[in-house]
């Protein structure tokens, strides 16, 4: 993976840009934040600001100690999310820890789905929809007026729960779109899109056919697609919002397959109504209920020995 | 119903009832009438233009300009080759002006204004321009382009009036299918980390090109069989011409003028343009379908 556009990108980035994953070599930082040491190391090399700048830094190559990407934490801070005057989202506070999975579980309307757009800025792209608060992406507020909405969206991809690639590309522009809108389709582009396919575990399956229509291929396939093409821009937290509810139990199987892979490589967020999906890919699992979070923990816990009983009755099916 | 009900009656209540066989049977009837009634004048104007048009369909009228000589025989009054190129240039000229700013209008309209105010006036003034008889269109561009000039009947002016006419033709029509373009694709193109003129041009726009061009061909067609807009902006003319800027001759108001004349042959050279007319609109409407389709993936 070291040879991949990903490491190149990297590499591109400014010097003091490369403490920062050599200080997390030893596994993932833990991002509670409470180590000021932590907080001012990441704030110096916080991705945002680096987007933002020209990279003037000719690209040298990519060292061999140059290591693998990694994914960035998300703090939510008191986190409201409206739509016109209802209050969906009802301050909530939670962390995604770096390079973990974190379910969020509920019952439907419970704002699970309203608070993860809220982390990429999609909320608001809703006419009469607007957030409060605070969503830190590594210490770094994206809801600062001074970010670019756009670098956000390219640091934090996401995947819908319909499969919807785009109809009018193939296989293979499918993948590259993501880097030829947001206008980084100069070269390797046919490795970046190999290395995005690879890592969506889509490559073997569609390196014949990459020119034929990317809706084309089955409902599984397209979903893996869909993660390939996020992939693709090289993010450092990929949302997932019911990524599976579309699909059949094979298709959904490869995909949690795949997120325990990606995991090593970006943080995910993941809403799922199947509590069993929760169990089977989460590291953590967020319990929410009508706009609030009811409870955050280790997934076992959660589902072993919640410590509210509201959690207790949702997670062993007396409501939701 | 008691207890006593046989049992063959009881399964009765299965069948569907003689009252009810005779109601689907009369609104299946009034239906395929509707659909005979309606396919009567088409059929019919169909066959006119063929019978009528056909005949006075040779090689030189197509490639003669009309002589004006209408009360000679009929060997001598000319073709409609200046009617075509007329046609086909101002309709082009509309084109060009329209269809841009009308997709401008519908992708601003759905994208941006959305149901702010401005967008519901915005509407409002397409869809009263949409009722618009064509003659006004006409009217106006004389009045500020020829009266208020004081200049003449020019080529460029009948486009002007045109493009007026298809303009709320084409916002409309492709506001309708821009609506149609799936939010999620959107969504997903925006958590990309594209920009939003970048969704519009790389993904709305291209999903939604086969239905838009449907529209701006109903457009096209609606403003190629105009005359009216056409009688005081573009006037009448013998001769070809290339020249925007001058008097230009075109189809309909060639018909409209071959119509009103005494001669039989004249008559029949308007069913000839008109019949001209209509393929003209099926070639372009085949086509522009075909364009579309080999520009879809899909």
């Amino acid at each position: 993976m070291s040879t991949d556009g990903t490491s190149l990108r990297t590499a591109e980035m400014e010097p003091d840009d490369r403490v920062e994953p050599g200080e997390r070599e030893g596994g993932p930082v833990d991002p509670s934040v409470t180590d000021p040491a932590t907080t001012d190391a990441t704030i110096i090399g916080s991705p945002m600001r680096k987007s933002s700048k020209p990279q003037t830094t000719a690209p040298t190559a990519p060292t061999a100690a140059a290591p693998a990407k990694q994914g960035l934490s998300v703090r939510l801070e008191a986190l409201k999310a409206f739509y016109g005057a209802s209050e969906q989202v009802k301050g909530v506070d939670l962390e995604f820890r770096a390079n973990e999975v974190t379910a969020i579980i509920g019952p439907s309307g419970c704002g699970k789905s309203t608070m993860v757009r809220c982390i990429n800025r999609m909320h608001e792209e809703i006419p009469g929809a607007r957030a409060e608060g605070r969503v830190l992406l590594d210490d770094f507020d994206v809801y600062d007026p001074s970010v670019d909405v756009v670098a956000v969206r390219r640091a934090i991809g996401m995947v819908f729960q319909k499969p919807n690639p785009f109809p009018t590309m193939s296989v293979f522009d499918n993948v590259a779109s993501g880097l030829r809108l947001s206008s980084r389709g100069r070269g390797e582009l046919h490795k970046k899109v190999e290395t995005a396919l690879r890592g969506a575990g889509l490559w073997d399956e569609v390196s014949g056919r990459l020119s034929e229509p990317g809706a084309g291929l089955s409902g599984g396939q397209q979903q893996r697609l869909c993660i390939a093409r996020s992939l693709a821009v090289d993010p450092e937290v990929i949302l997932m919002d019911e990524p599976c509810s579309a699909l059949d139990p094979i298709a959904t199987l490869k995909i949690e397959e795949l997120i325990a892979e990606l995991k090593s490589r970006v943080t995910i967020v993941i809403v799922t109504h199947n509590m069993q999906q929760a169990a089977r890919v989460a590291d953590r699992t967020a319990f929410m209920l009508s706009g609030q979070l009811v409870e955050v923990g280790p997934t076992e816990d959660i589902f072993t020995k919640p410590s509210d009983s509201r959690t207790e009755e949702y997670v062993t099916g007396k409501f939701g | 119903m008691n207890a006593q009900t046989p049992s063959s009656e009881k399964l009765a209540r299965f069948n569907v009832s003689p009252a009810r066989r005779r109601r689907d049977r009369i609104a299946r009837g009034t239906i395929l009438a509707a659909t005979v009634l309606a396919l009567i004048p088409l059929l019919l104007i169909v066959y006119y233009l063929l019978s009528k048009g056909l005949s006075s369909w040779s090689p030189s009228f197509f490639t003669t300009d009309p002589t004006g000589n209408t009360f000679f025989k009929s060997s001598s009054i000319g073709g409609i080759k200046s009617a075509i190129f007329g046609t086909i240039e101002m309709v082009a000229l509309a084109s060009v002006i329209a269809v841009p700013i009308g997709v401008g209008v519908a992708v601003w309209l759905v994208e941006y204004g959305k149901n702010s105010w401005f967008a519901q006036l915005v509407r409002f003034f397409i869809d009263v321009l949409t009722g618009v008889p064509s003659i006004v269109f006409g009217l106006f561009i004389y009045i500020v382009l020829i009266v208020g000039t004081g200049s003449s009947f020019a080529g460029y002016k009948g486009a002007l009036a045109l493009s007026l006419l298809m303009l709320p033709v084409v916002t409309r029509s492709a506001e309708v299918i821009l609506l149609l373009v799936p939010g999620a694709l959107r969504e997903s193109a925006l958590a990309l980390g594209a920009p939003r003129w970048r969704v519009i041009f790389s993904i709305v726009l291209p999903t939604a090109l086969p239905g838009m061009v449907t529209g701006v061909l109903l457009a096209v067609a609606r403003a190629a069989g105009e005359t009216a807009p056409l009688l005081f902006t573009a006037a009448a003319a013998k001769a070809t011409s290339f020249n925007l800027g001058g008097f230009m001759n075109s189809l309909p108001v060639q018909i409209y003028s071959d119509v009103t004349s005494p001669t039989t042959a004249v008559v029949n050279r308007a069913w000839g343009a008109a019949l001209t007319l209509v393929v003209m609109i099926l070639l372009l409407n085949l086509i522009a379908r075909l364009i579309a389709r080999r520009s879809r993936l899909a």
